[in-house]
């Protein structure tokens, strides 16, 4: 399948269409926002301050009376690069931990994924209290704790993946052809795994924007001044009595840009559907 | 199935000892002198001796991840040095706090999740299941804190029905000690337990493909009674296994809402130590959770052989 | 009993079934035979109202004069079960693995009665008692992994049996199952059939196990009834070019034009054969029993020894588990013997390693049973055929290209194909490209294992006439794979029989079959369904 004969058949999902379109809008706004935002991020107008939104200022301003919406805007960057590099860091170690465990086999295979339970029991949040306790506090440290929770999940999938492969004919033929194990695995095995890949990546990029407001709302991530859609809420906490929105809109910026990617995620499920043994059917 | 058991408790303990060395080697690459680094840089060298003396940190790595780990065993975690009083007395307070928030809210997640989910597989392709997956589907997006933010608002602050936090203690009595968990525990469920109904419903669904449905049907048992007598239990193979690693989420976003709630748990305890630099108080409390969620985990593994037989078969 | 006239189904508005008209007797066997695709299931699954979502019926399904078409679901409960029951073709996945066979069969049994737990487990017992699994050895509590296929199929039967319903279809019961272990299935159906007077729907691909056990036939292609009868009569005479075609590909022997190669000749004139293994033993680890006790190690391959001489076609048959494949895998070098050696074109192969390993290699290719399974789905057949010539690296681009096409027209395949992918082929077409990628690095011997045992019956003879030719054009060396007598007695020399990790008989083809020397041997002969054989014993 070519791309246009994909896309052609994926905008008719509904899921994927709709994800797409959402996914496409919020980093269409992160990379506006280099170029321009309504107003400045930095400058602080005490004068503008705990508006609730009206024509001016969209969605109101905060405490120091800078316009939410641009720091939205400004604060996807920060989401987007964070949870996509994490996802990154997780497909780029798991993924050939994973495919090495399969191929190997036996008591290393056993190891690594024993390997892999330890990471598992470390979830992003303690990860990231264990590293700002020892490095101090930093985006880093967030795009670290994530991508080591990633890990163990990509790992899985890939070596559930490649065990599936291995004992099918055309691996064994690949074997008999005399092809190492590094050959077929990068030849056979990863390119059978690339649609649960991608399906998984955009499950847990959205996960990962999650993780990481979390992360910023305790402190453990973006630091200011730079806007961060957690820290934005944190801030909004102590004024939840007389500015709400200065929570509201940073929430539901997370809330629509995670429900767009998990629907780009459910549509790709269906479109590529990974079930590589479908077309036997 | 003694073979078994033993295996995975071997594995759980071998698990546990590496996630040891894992956070007691996180905190051996502090860069500069740790106990430089708790006291700050205003401290003179005779502090900082004295603490590296009281600290151990003079003694050689192996034999002070020994006695780390030994004191551990015996519930001796060392001595904080912000707040000067025992570790384990620090802790206990605030475990007996996020301990049963992140019980509350899995079971609660559960208990929501499991028969949402059921519908919505039984009434597959109707009405009521595309409206319960959309729900879910917004569930799922919805972080936690935010949700937990939404509801103080509404909640404490609009219709003042319910205080905005704070915990009276459990000397207080059960009751009010377990309301004021309550709300926190609501705000973490829910989330989880949209992730858990969809679990929930897609394996009722897929077990509902197989063979031995069809078996069953052929019978002449209605498409009901397959679900609840044939599919159900074997839909609960992947459900388990979310759920245990949910409990590890759980665990992570009890510390984060204990934030939204002013709660005195473990979390206020761990980022209070991050801020002041207790290096021992973070050790400790990163270690117990690390292994709750180990314990949990084996529960989870264990639960597996009641639920598959094959699994009963294979490790007898 | 059962009468269906003029059905019609489609499912998503594709149409399945076209006007297809059948009927059963009380206490008849009714076989329905037809090749993949047919529609002889969904024939089957519209009577039980059991179709695929989005399925549109039309036409009529009398059962005992109601029109099944017009029940709704409630009546349709009772119909199941208790009037009309159903055994399916995959023993492995038709029971409920987290429930005992106790439980399910009591389960069938409740549906219909209100006995007591008590009375249900003593019904069970009987039940089970009845299709060869008394409660001594196989008590209630067993749960199905813990029973073989064979007994599994017994269960289901046992199931099926349990409401005393009025007809009983059997969708491919025997086919995931060994032949000594199909013929005591059928024979356990033929004898409820008697006992019960119970009316049977028989379905399979096989016209020999239909031609052994059913008194009247339905012969079905792409939906639609094409030939039907009395058993006997539809057999013997073949008045139907379809089925004429059947019963021809069925009994298929490729022609030979030169004589069988024998080893005994050959030792005779002192020719070195080109594959040698000597007391090849293959143990698998099996799980510990208990703290102290390691597992004892299952021994898939037992002291196994043979020569295959150049030019030979050496069949090697047995029962599931035997230990074929293993055999195979370690010939082909897949796999380690724990024990023995493999002596190929006169070096030891455990021990070559780099140019003569790839030497090797090229001389010996694999075609696997499986044309689904064969092909990387990702890569298109260019690079798939060519994939052995890795073994060539010295060849350039325009030199591979021309070695692919030279396979494909081999094995009556051209040019068109190079730039598709695996699913744009048949079957068929796929197993040919199989045969082209073994062929590519011109070897002298090819493992095939069980080539054509996913294919229908039509096109199974294809690929054995092709498999033949190219054998005497090419003067390629066969160690061929199959539990199918039939298939091995087509196109071996010799044949070796397989059991329990031993080769307990070995001989030219035609001895094997007709006197067969070990137990092993005779019951795979016997158990072995053949059409003429069954329509000479048929009694009408």
């Amino acid at each position: 399948m070519n791309t246009s004969e994909f896309f052609k058949t994926a905008l008719r999902n509904r899921s994927f269409a709709i994800g797409l379109f959402i996914s496409l809008l919020v980093i269409a706004m992160a990379l506006v926002s280099y170029i321009w935002t309504p107003y400045s991020v930095i400058d602080l107008d005490i004068g503008a301050k705990l508006k609730a939104p009206n024509v001016d200022y969209w969605f109101g301003t905060d405490h120091f009376g800078r316009d939410i919406f641009s720091m939205i805007m400004v604060g996807a960057r920060n989401s987007i690069a964070v949870a996509l590099v994490a996802v990154f860091v997780g497909i780029g170690i798991g993924v050939p931990v994973g495919c090495w465990a399969a191929a190997r086999g036996g008591f290393f295979d056993e190891a690594l994924m024993r390997g892999n339970d330890v990471i598992f029991a470390f979830p992003a949040l303690l990860s990231a209290v264990m590293i700002t306790a020892v490095f101090g506090p930093g985006a880093i440290n967030a795009i670290i704790a994530i991508g080591i929770f990633n890990i163990p999940v990509f790992a899985r999938l890939a070596r559930g993946a490649a065990l599936s492969l291995w004992p099918r004919d055309f691996i064994m033929a690949a074997r008999a052809a005399g092809k190492s194990s590094f050959r077929i695995t990068w030849e056979h095995i990863v390119p059978n795994m690339t649609n649960l890949l991608i399906v998984q990546g955009t499950i847990a990029f959205a996960l990962g924007i999650i993780q990481e407001a979390g992360l910023a709302y305790v402190g453990l991530g973006t630091q200011p001044p730079f806007p961060s859609w957690g820290k934005m809420l944190n801030e909004a906490q102590t004024m939840m009595s007389f500015a709400p929105h200065m929570a509201i809109f940073p929430g539901l910026a997370i809330v629509i840009t995670v429900l767009g990617l998990n629907l780009l995620g459910d549509g790709l499920r269906d479109v590529l559907d990974p079930r590589i043994a479908k077309e036997r059917s | 199935m003694l073979v078994f058991f033993l295996k995975k408790l071997l594995w759980a303990l071998a698990t546990l000892i590496f996630a040891s060395v894992l956070v007691f080697l996180a905190l051996e690459i502090v860069p500069g002198d740790p106990a430089q680094v708790m006291l700050g840089i205003n401290a003179t060298d005779d502090a900082v001796a004295a603490l590296r003396e009281s600290l151990g940190l003079n003694k050689p790595a192996l034999e002070r991840y020994f006695s780390w780990v030994s004191g551990m065993l015996v519930g001796d975690f060392g001595r904080s040095y912000t707040y000067s009083v025992d570790v384990r007395e620090l802790v206990a307070d605030r475990i007996a706090i996020s301990l049963p928030l992140a019980l509350i809210a899995l079971a609660l997640s559960t208990i929501i999740a499991l028969p949402v989910g059921i519908y919505a597989a039984s009434r597959r392709g109707k009405i009521a299941d595309t409206i319960v997956m959309a729900i879910s589907q917004f569930g799922i997006a919805i972080p936690n804190f935010w949700f937990a933010l939404l509801m103080v608002y509404v909640l404490a602050i609009w219709l003042q029905l319910v205080p905005a936090g704070g915990f009276p203690g459990w000397s207080e009595g059960f009751w009010p000690a377990l309301k004021s968990l309550l709300l926190p525990a609501i705000a973490l469920a829910l989330p989880q337990a949209a992730i858990l109904s969809r679990v929930t419903r897609s394996a009722l669904l897929e077990t509902m493909g197989e063979d031995y449905i069809r078996t069953a049907r052929a019978k002449g048992l209605s498409k009901r009674a397959t679900l609840w007598n044939h599919a159900l239990r074997n839909a609960m193979i992947p459900v388990l296994t979310i759920l245990g690693l949910q409990f590890a989420y759980l665990l992570a976003g009890t510390i984060i809402i204990e934030n939204v709630f002013y709660l005195p748990g473990l979390g206020r305890l761990v980022f209070q130590a991050i801020n002041l630099r207790d290096l021992i108080v973070v050790e400790s409390v990163v270690m117990m959770l690390v292994a709750t969620i180990i314990v949990i985990n084996l529960l989870v593994d264990l639960a597996y052989i009641w639920v598959d037989p094959r699994l009963r078969a294979r490790a007898s | 009993m059962l009468e269906i006239k003029n059905l019609n189904l489609s499912i998503s508005g594709t149409p399945i079934l076209r006007d297809v008209n059948l009927k059963v007797g009380a206490g008849k066997i009714l076989g329905i035979v037809g090749e993949s695709g047919s529609g002889k299931s969904l024939t089957a699954l519209s009577t039980m109202q059991l179709m695929p979502d989005g399925s549109e019926l039309g036409g009529e399904i009398l059962f005992q004069d109601h029109n099944l078409l017009q029940a709704d679901e409630d009546d349709m409960m009772r119909v199941r079960g208790q009037e009309i029951s159903m055994i399916f073709q995959e023993p492995m996945t038709a029971l409920n693995p987290v429930h005992t066979i106790g439980a399910q069969v009591c389960e069938a049994i409740r549906n219909a009665t209100n006995l007591s737990q008590n009375q249900l487990e003593t019904q069970a017992a009987a039940m089970l008692e009845k299709v060869g699994l008394p409660v001594s050895r196989f008590p209630l509590s067993r749960f199905p992994h813990q029973l073989s296929g064979g007994q599994r199929q017994r269960v289901m039967i046992a199931m099926a049996c349990a409401q005393q319903p009025s007809l009983m279809i059997a969708d491919e019961p025997t086919t995931a199952l060994d032949v000594t272990l199909q013929a005591q299935i059928l024979n356990l159906l033929r004898g409820i059939v008697d006992e019960t007077g119970m009316s049977l729907i028989l379905i399979s691909h096989d016209l020999a196990v239909v031609a052994e056990v059913t008194d009247d036939i339905v012969v079905m292609r792409n939906g639609e009834v094409l030939d039907a009868g009395p058993t006997g009569d539809v057999l013997r005479k073949l008045q139907h070019p379809y089925t004429a075609q059947l019963a021809k590909a069925s009994t298929h022997v490729p022609q030979r034009n030169s004589a069988p190669i024998l080893s005994v000749e050959q030792h005779a004139n002192n020719i070195q054969p080109i594959l040698k293994a000597h007391h090849i033993v293959r143990d698998y680890p099996t799980a510990r029993t208990s703290i102290f006790k390691k597992g004892i190690p299952f021994r898939a391959l037992n002291s196994v020894s043979f020569e295959l001489f150049k030019g030979q076609s050496m069949g090697l048959v047995g029962e599931s588990g035997c230990g074929k494949s293993t055999l195979a895998r370690i010939v082909l070098g897949l796999d380690k013997a724990t024990a023995g050696r493999v002596d190929f074109l006169g070096t030891d192969l455990s021990k070559v390693e780099g140019d003569e390993m790839r030497s090797a290699r090229r001389n010996m290719q694999v075609v696997f049973q499986d044309p689904f399974a064969s092909f990387n789905p990702r890569h298109r057949v260019e690079r798939l055929v060519s994939e052995p010539l890795y073994l060539e690296p010295q060849l350039s681009k325009a030199q591979r290209r021309d070695r692919v096409r030279a396979a494909l027209s081999e094995v009556g395949m051209n040019d068109t194909a190079l730039d598709k992918y695996p699913h744009e082929f048949s079957g068929g077409q796929r197993q040919r490209l199989a045969i082209a990628r073994a062929l590519i690095t011109r070897p002298a011997l090819i493992v095939a294992d069980e080539p054509v045992s996913a294919l229908d019956v039509s096109i199974r003879a294809q690929v054995l006439d092709l498999l033949a030719d190219l054998r005497e054009r090419l003067n390629l060396t066969y160690l061929f794979i199959s539990h199918d007598l039939g298939v091995v007695r087509a196109i071996c020399d010799e044949v070796m029989v397989m059991q329990a990790g031993e080769i307990v008989e070995h001989g030219p083809v035609e001895n094997v079959f007709t006197s067969p020397a070990s137990q092993a041997a005779q019951e795979l002969v016997d158990a072995t369904p053949n059409l003429e054989r069954a329509l000479a014993n048929r009694v009408d």
